[in-house]
């Protein structure tokens, strides 16, 4: 496959699923901040803010203008309609690779969320972009799984989606934790609702919310689609497969990164992470997959020429 | 009363009841209410129908034509503005005959460019021995002067050619224009004919329409016969100047249809003087490219420095032998609107045969004589910049101002090498579905696409443009052309 062609299916999945991040986390976070506590309310904001790395960004003190921007400011890059307009022009430049189904589901959603119709105009409620968005996202998912061959660009998407997913979760995690004095049930449930996780939680812990048990779940559980583990796992299982695909890369340095990072997920119980602080824990994360993308693109989009013609 | 009523309903009924033969050649008719014999079928087909039904065909053929994704980007518009290609519902037959004659003289035509541009490009014996003047060669704006002794497999310049026809009101069909460096539009004539089956299906096989369907195969095996000596298992590509060239869409078809990969200038290498693509497996040597950017994006390094549409390096790996492009470099000295009067001297002159498909009368601005006899009579005359595609840059002088008039003869003043003259040629007309109501004539060309590699292959039938406008004679699609399917019948 050309490095291109791989490089743009990677980076169409990564924006897909930052901007699917941010839609659950404002979606969970918009009714909490409704409650009438203004200083718990600002509190909450600048954690949002913080876990999305958009603070300077949005610039934005008040949850309500900065959760309309961050929805559909078209200007803002992190916000939901500019990832979608990144992720749609990936997906532009490799329109012949993915099936038409995906282009015309992306395409669609694209055009229903930048129908001035849909633009916010003071009352209106900021989820219902929300929803427009979310409905298209579970439609884009199911199709790019059911109609597009799992051969090598497939296994891209993967990687991207899950790499994002990881590191996202992370600085969701991270951002919490640091700033959980004060926080009561509601703030627990907001954050598992953010990662669609109450209901499987409850399953593991019954609705007992405690925050290790919260950090137990979103980070290790191994069977939840929305947990650290989880992702890097699926990661793993798709690099695997890059790298037997393309064995004629020297990969070693990615398959070095890629099983750190599960076994340190694997073989690590809660209580250690918690003793020792969970924020170093989290930091380490998102800086391997910072490398592990580093070296991906190293080796499968960018390398240099001489490398190839040494060996 | 009751007949008269009936009279209006059929009036009415009768789709051809506006259809006017008028002194262009028409393609179904030799006069009204007489169908030429191999439109008979097509004739009596379109009678035995409802207005509403040939509407639904419409609509039919429309949706298919958008849910296949046969659209042209539309260069000006903001981004995602695509259209379909307007297309018409009736078909334009040619008879087997009428086919044999085009076939003859497309072959011929592509077999002397080639040799031409073989001869203009190593010994210039054409110039030598006086045939055409050395002067209008070099200041061609499309003369390649790096191709100067460049060897080029088996010889073949042009291995792809859209050739464009018209024909006269005598019947005859002549050559307008030949494209000999990156033709395209042939995507429309496949995809069109795919629409055309699922419309009239019956009627397919009641004329024995000839099949266009391997056009993607002869291409493939076209490019196959052209790489390097020694590579047996050729790789293929067809590189494209990206999403944003109004002819993506046809890349990404062609591309598919043959399976080959479709690259980008980006995608592309060059080491040592060989090209390579980069892919997540490493880099894999190339050894044909089937080129849709022009020569002058090509390569940086030799051409353009500011394109980034080609690769740095890749004329010399071109010029060493290690890959080769189709078409070839410096094909546009062949197909220069004024170096394109020369070509019937270029047929008599390698073939030793006399033209079988005429040129139209041009009258090159460069001489002295034709330039007064134009700027004198520019109102009955076509003025064309050789250099323009298009039709743009053209003067129409039955339609023009004499502020256009005065504006042209200043333009051809001082730079007579730029323009040549036609005289207003009449294309011929063919029955169109207009309006969603009847059937009316409309101005045709036609596009045959020729191959050329080891053996010359000419799928039956072309790209048949049609001037959608009433009474207009400009098939571009740029200015409001649309297409047809083309049917070649068997004998």
């Amino acid at each position: 496959m050309l490095s291109r062609v791989a490089d743009s299916l990677y980076w169409m999945s990564r924006y897909f699923e930052r901007a699917d991040h941010c839609a659950r986390v404002l979606d969970a976070n918009y009714s909490l901040m409704l409650n009438p506590f203004k200083s718990s309310r600002e509190l909450r904001w600048q954690r949002i803010m913080s876990s999305l790395g958009v603070t300077a960004e949005v610039d934005s003190s008040d949850p309500q203008t900065g959760t309309v921007r961050l929805i559909g400011e078209a200007r803002l890059l992190s916000s939901i309609i500019g990832c979608v307009t990144s992720a749609r022009e990936n997906a532009s430049q490799v329109r012949e690779q993915i099936s038409s189904e995906m282009w015309e589901r992306l395409n669609q959603l694209y055009h229903e969320m930048i129908q001035p119709s849909q633009q916010h105009n003071g009352d209106s409620d900021p989820l219902r972009l929300i929803n427009v968005f979310r409905e298209g996202t579970y439609r884009f998912q199911g199709v790019t799984d059911s109609t597009m061959n799992h051969g090598e660009g497939w296994h891209f998407i993967q990687v991207g989606k899950y790499i994002e997913r990881a590191s996202g979760l992370s600085g969701l995690l991270d951002a919490q934790f640091s700033m959980s004095a004060g926080a009561d049930d509601l703030d627990w449930v907001t954050l598992l609702t953010s990662c669609s996780a109450f209901e499987a939680y409850c399953k593991v812990y019954t609705a007992d919310l405690k925050p290790s048990a919260v950090a137990e779940f979103l980070l290790l559980n191994p069977d939840f689609p929305y947990t650290v583990r989880y992702s890097v796992e699926q990661m793993h299982n798709a690099l695997r497969v890059l790298a037997g695909i393309s064995s004629a890369r020297k990969t070693s340095t990615i398959e070095r990164l890629i099983g750190k990072l599960q076994s340190s997920l694997a073989y690590t119980q809660i209580d250690e992470i918690m003793m020792r602080d969970l924020h170093p824990f989290l930091a380490g994360i998102i800086e391997q997959c910072h490398r592990l993308h580093a070296a991906m693109h190293e080796v499968y989009i960018e390398y240099p020429i001489e490398s190839v013609f040494e060996a | 009363m009751a007949t008269t009523s009936q009279a209006a309903e059929r009036a009415a009924r009768d789709p051809f009841s506006l259809y006017e033969v008028q002194s262009a050649f028409d393609e179904m008719f030799r006069g009204p209410g007489r169908p030429r014999s191999h439109y008979r079928p097509l004739y009596s087909r379109l009678l035995s129908l409802r207005p509403d039904e040939l509407r639904r065909s419409k609509q039919e053929a429309d949706l298919s034509f958008f849910n296949q994704g046969i659209t042209f980007a539309v260069y000006g518009r903001s981004e995602g503005t695509e259209r379909i290609f307007p297309h018409d519902l009736l078909p334009r037959i040619i008879s087997s005959a009428e086919w044999e004659t085009i076939e003859r003289g497309l072959t011929q035509r592509i077999t002397a460019l080639n040799l031409f541009l073989k001869d203009v490009y190593h010994e210039r014996r054409i110039l030598h021995d006086g045939i055409i003047p050395g002067e209008i060669i070099y200041t061609c704006r499309h003369f390649r002067r790096q191709m100067r002794g460049v060897k080029i497999p088996r010889d073949v310049y042009v291995s792809v050619c859209g050739t464009d026809l018209i024909r006269l009101p005598d019947g005859k069909f002549v050559v307008l224009e030949d494209n000999l460096r990156v033709p395209s539009g042939v995507s429309y004539m496949l995809t069109s004919r795919k629409v055309m089956k699922q419309t009239f299906p019956l009627l397919f096989r009641k004329c024995g329409v000839r099949p266009i369907e391997h056009y993607s195969q002869a291409l493939l095996s076209t490019l196959r016969s052209l790489a390097p000596e020694g590579r047996t298992s050729p790789t293929i590509v067809l590189l494209t100047p990206g999403v944003y060239n109004s002819a993506y869409f046809e890349h990404t078809y062609l591309a598919r249809q043959m399976g080959i990969e479709l690259v980008e200038g980006r995608d592309l290498v060059v080491h040592d003087n060989y090209v390579y693509m980069r892919t997540t497996s490493g880099l894999q040597r190339i050894d044909v490219i089937y080129r849709r950017v022009d020569d002058d994006f090509l390569d940086p390094l030799a051409f353009r420095p500011d394109s980034g549409l080609g690769a740095p390096g890749l004329f010399n790996a071109y010029r060493a032998g290690n890959v080769v492009l189709a078409n070839a470099l410096g094909n546009g000295v062949a197909d220069d609107k004024a170096i394109y009067a020369y070509v019937p001297a270029i047929i008599r002159y390698y073939l030793g045969e006399d033209p079988i498909l005429d040129n139209v009368e041009t009258l090159l601005m460069i001489d002295d004589v034709q330039r007064q006899h134009v700027c004198d009579n520019l109102d009955k005359f076509v003025v064309k910049a050789v250099g323009e595609s298009g039709g743009y840059g053209m003067l129409i002088g039955p339609h023009s101002t004499s502020e256009q008039r005065a504006r042209f003869r200043e333009r051809i003043l001082a730079d007579p090498r730029n323009y040549i003259a036609q005289p207003t040629l009449t294309l011929s007309t063919a029955p169109c579905f207009i309006d969603d109501e009847h059937i009316e004539p409309r101005h045709v060309d036609l596009r045959p696409y020729v191959l050329y590699g080891d053996k010359v292959t000419i799928v039956p039938g072309g790209l048949t443009r049609v001037a959608l406008r009433k009474g207009s004679l400009v098939v571009n699609s740029s200015q409001g052309g649309g297409s047809k399917d083309t049917w070649v019948l068997q004998s």
